[in-house]
């Protein structure tokens, strides 16, 4: 967008007052900063407002915005399901269910990472550092298309070198992570979370004041069914208001790793978990509630009802459908989008509004992969506890950093939805069911658990490598091995998310296991589940 | 039926969810405002020792 009309004095306001008032944010987390719980937990007394724009800010990075929001535009608006179970799923139930559950637990437990929480639910080493191993060896690849996204993203609009933005950017984020710690990252992503939601909440207003009102806009965008491209009827799609062919291949990928994948896989994120550790009381977790479901209803649901009617717009400007206008690549709607229809001060505003939600899902990414391996890998091998974790976890963002800005230069640019994909999948599969059990289940035991772990992770990665298109294609491993390009051809098999065969197979490893083995002791449950 | 200008029951359906998501999440927000809030007080002396703890094992192991 924007590069024929380029204001630069007001596009260099706008930019050094972001600038300046995060580091002023983080200058002040730097301040508060002085033990290992403020460092890995926030200190446990965050405000109520914080950790509910913090979680959302995370949760919601450019990916959701501009990525699926650009999707919407292809498959319309059956993607509000992935709204409603974000607020429903996302929030509600991992607040109220999860969170104050994880919240009191983690304080008997004096947990400071999610691994340590789980490993001393179960009291075994093991847990902690094979689940840091899978969060420092799988969340690079997520850390890095964040980065590739918001590089490409700065690179686009203001015209500047798309290595030297990844650079700048990795530069920005690691300083105030490094020496802020998780408050250095809580207090940016609520400035962050703060733009980004008057930026949306502006443009959702802005789209159907220019189309004619909710009823109107909508009625134009069903009237559109025609002009659907053949290729999208032919693999099930019906319309932008209507829901795909059930069991067609369009239908399972909406359904099974867009709406699925990310919608369930928001309850075992491991640095959305930590969260929960933050705050002081249930009280805090209340509230958050009140703040997040607003939060997350005008991200991503403005994203989707703003990608899925910019055919509308398009349609009147141009005679062309949203994804024709953007030259076949989805990514482009939403940019070209608010190019087109919006004042050019939204447009820079809207920048920083993407910037802002890229740099807070990037920081916590940095802060629980450094984390991972401080408190997690290095001390629970060294059994050693509390001292050094600082240390090593600042070392190892730094490391991390390093390696997203490698991945950064080496990967294409279309690895952007397999990377967040592969993250999802994969923290749900190793994660998902052991957390449950943690919360919800007394006679889950340790062997069940590890079971459970193993097994997701296994046959999730298997999944992704071997079978499931978008990523087994990608890397051609099966194409390697076998010949064709995915282990089963058979429909629906490549279009089905890696998550729909992992989960239920680690959840019946978790359930068959624990009922197979010792019941975990009393004593130690009682600990647990005190005042739970 | 028709809602909202949207034919297909299953897309308004989302469309109308997400709204009562967000209700759900602001009345319940308003109504357990000022609840949860009993332990506080003890969670946070317990914190304060386990801080006390974790900084003298960093001077320990060290040396600031």
């Amino acid at each position: 967008m924007g590069c024929d009309r380029l204001d630069v004095t007001l596009l260099t306001i706008i930019l050094i007052f972001y600038l300046s008032l995060l580091a002023f944010t983080a200058y002040i987390a730097w301040k508060r900063t002085k033990t290992a719980a403020d460092y890995m937990v926030a200190g446990r007394k965050t405000h109520p407002y914080i950790m509910a724009m913090s979680y959302g800010a995370t949760f919601i990075s450019t990916a959701a915005i501009v990525g699926f929001g650009g999707i919407s535009g292809v498959y319309g608006m059956g993607l509000l399901w992935l709204t409603a179970l974000n607020i429903i799923v996302g929030i509600f139930i991992a607040f109220v269910l999860f969170g104050k559950r994880t919240r009191k637990m983690g304080h008997k437990l004096e947990a400071l990472t999610f691994p340590e929480f789980l490993s001393r639910r179960y009291k075994s080493k093991f847990i902690q550092y094979f689940s840091g191993l899978v969060i420092f060896l799988g969340m690079p690849l997520y850390a890095s298309v964040v980065l590739i996204g918001m590089a490409r993203f700065v690179e686009t609009t203001l015209n500047i070198d798309y290595n030297l933005a990844l650079l700048a950017m990795a530069f920005i984020v690691a300083v105030y992570v490094i020496f802020g710690g998780l408050k250095g990252v809580m207090y940016t992503d609520a400035l962050q979370g703060t733009i980004m939601f008057f930026g949306m909440i502006f443009l959702l207003f802005s789209i159907y004041y220019l189309l004619g009102g909710v009823g109107q806009a909508n009625q134009a965008l069903t009237n559109l069914t025609p002009l659907l491209p053949a290729a999208a009827v032919e693999t099930g799609a019906r319309g932008w208001t209507s829901m795909p062919s059930l069991g067609s291949p369009f239908w399972w990928t909406l359904v099974s790793t867009l709406i699925l994948g990310v919608g369930i896989g928001v309850l075992s994120q491991p640095q959305l978990a930590v969260r929960f550790m933050t705050v002081k009381s249930n009280k805090e977790l209340n509230r958050a509630v009140f703040v997040g479901g607003i939060f997350i209803f005008l991200m991503t649901g403005t994203a989707f009802i703003v990608g899925s009617l910019s055919n509308v717009f398009f349609f009147q400007e141009t005679g062309q459908i949203a994804i024709q206008a953007a030259e076949g690549n989805a990514d482009r709607i939403i940019p070209l989008f608010i190019s087109t229809a919006m004042p050019l001060w939204f447009a820079y505003i809207f920048m920083v509004t993407l910037l802002s939600a890229a740099m807070s899902t990037l920081s916590s990414q940095f802060h629980v992969q450094g984390t991972a391996i401080g408190r997690d890998v290095y001390e629970t091998l060294r059994q050693v506890r509390g001292g050094s974790s600082v240390f090593i976890a600042r070392s190892a963002i730094a490391i991390a950093v390093a390696i997203a800005v490698i991945l950064g230069f080496l990967l294409p640019a279309s690895i952007i939805a397999i990377g967040t994909a592969l993250w999802f999948s994969l923290t749900v599969a190793a994660f998902l069911s052991m957390y449950i059990g943690a919360l919800f289940w007394k006679r889950s035991t340790k062997a069940g658990v590890i079971a459970g772990m193993v097994s997701g992770t296994i046959v999730s990665v298997s999944w992704l490598f071997l079978v499931f298109k978008t990523s087994a294609e990608a890397l051609g491993i099966s194409q390697f091995l076998v010949g064709t390009p995915t282990l089963i051809q058979s429909a629906p098999w490549a279009a089905v998310d890696p998550l729909v065969i992992a989960l239920p197979i680690s959840a019946i490893f978790t359930i068959v296991v624990s009922l197979l083995t010792k019941p975990p002791d009393e004593e130690h449950l009682n600990k647990c589940f005190e005042d739970i | 039926m028709e809602l909202l200008g949207i034919p297909d029951p299953w897309v308004w359906g989302a469309y109308v969810l997400s709204i009562l998501g967000v209700l759900i999440c602001v009345f319940y927000g308003i109504l357990n405002w000022n609840k949860g809030g009993d332990d506080e007080k003890k969670e946070i002396l317990e914190e304060l020792e386990w801080e006390k703890k974790e900084l003298e094992m960093e001077e320990e192991e060290l040396g600031f």
